[in-house]
């Protein structure tokens, strides 16, 4: 049965799941069949781990501090905003 | 840090600086993903300008059903949306678009070109303050669309649901973008990493 499950899946077909087994989003038998295919295909789990790097690597993305000029300037947006309402 | 529930509490007494914290925690994402929409860096500035404004004053109607976040992102997509000369909603999500380029397959469907590694390479490839400029680079490569929901999923770390209601797409949508996007982001990792055997 195993061996039948795993034959199921190709891995041209795997790459293609990815994001729906890390979303959580496959069901039960679908992420049992991937994770078979993951069990014999070395090649599918170094992808996946790429998959993995890949939205880490996404995540170390920082951002840029204001400027002091760029902060001037909201103030002064802000205060703009205000006396409008007044 | 405060959260933005205290921001929000304290821009709505008048509190100048909560609008500064506001600002300076949101600014940068917001010209990223405006820059996503708009031709240009200056455009995307005016649109980001444009919903600090449209904040400030949607101020007492927002009734926090969704988060401060996802309201402003919100504001900030329909400005950009509105403004935004690229045609933005012409990109058929049903057009396909393998994760692999499907040469690397044999004709069974197994890699006949695995993956190269590359994951181990990535912190000696690059020097680690140049590594966010080089993996941002790559980001500004995928088609807008992708890139915008990668940011919003993966830098700006929102839930899924979240992300659907800023770029009010569907959530099949969202995981065809967000597939499509880490796809093609890890393909351009493995070519500009890889070679190592």
């Amino acid at each position: 049965m195993r061996l039948l499950l795993r034959r199921d899946l190709v891995c041209q077909q795997a790459v293609e799941l990815v994001t729906d087994y890390l979303e959580g989003a496959l069901s039960r038998r679908a992420r049992r069949r991937f994770e078979a295919h993951l069990a014999g295909c070395p090649h599918c789990t170094e992808y996946l781990a790429q998959m993995r790097e890949t939205i880490r690597l996404a995540g170390r993305l920082e951002l840029e501090d204001l400027t002091p000029e760029q902060r001037d300037d909201f103030v002064e947006l802000y205060r703009r905003w205000r006396s409008e309402q007044e | 840090m405060a959260a933005d529930g205290e921001l929000l509490l304290r821009l709505r007494s008048g509190d100048e600086r909560a609008f500064v914290s506001l600002v300076e925690r949101y600014q940068e994402q917001m010209l990223r993903l405006a820059i996503s929409f708009v031709p240009s860096r200056a455009v995307a500035e005016e649109v980001v300008q444009d919903t600090w404004l449209a904040l400030l004053r949607g101020l007492d109607a927002f009734e926090g059903r969704s988060s401060l976040k996802t309201w402003l992102f919100s504001i900030l997509v329909n400005q950009a949306r509105t403004t935004g000369t690229r045609e933005h909603r012409s990109v058929p999500v049903a057009d396909p678009e393998p994760a692999v380029d499907p040469a690397r397959f044999d004709t069974s469907g197994s890699w006949a070109d695995p993956p190269e590694h590359w994951i181990e390479a990535v912190e000696g490839r690059v020097e680690a303050g140049k590594l966010a400029d080089r993996i941002r680079e790559l980001m500004d490569e995928l088609p807008a669309r992708q890139r915008e929901v990668v940011i919003l999923r993966d830098v700006e770390e929102m839930s899924s649901e979240e992300v659907c209601s800023v770029l009010a797409i569907s959530d099949g949508n969202q995981r065809v973008l967000l597939h499509r996007g880490r796809s093609r982001l890890r393909q351009l990792f493995e070519g500009e990493f890889g070679g190592v055997r």
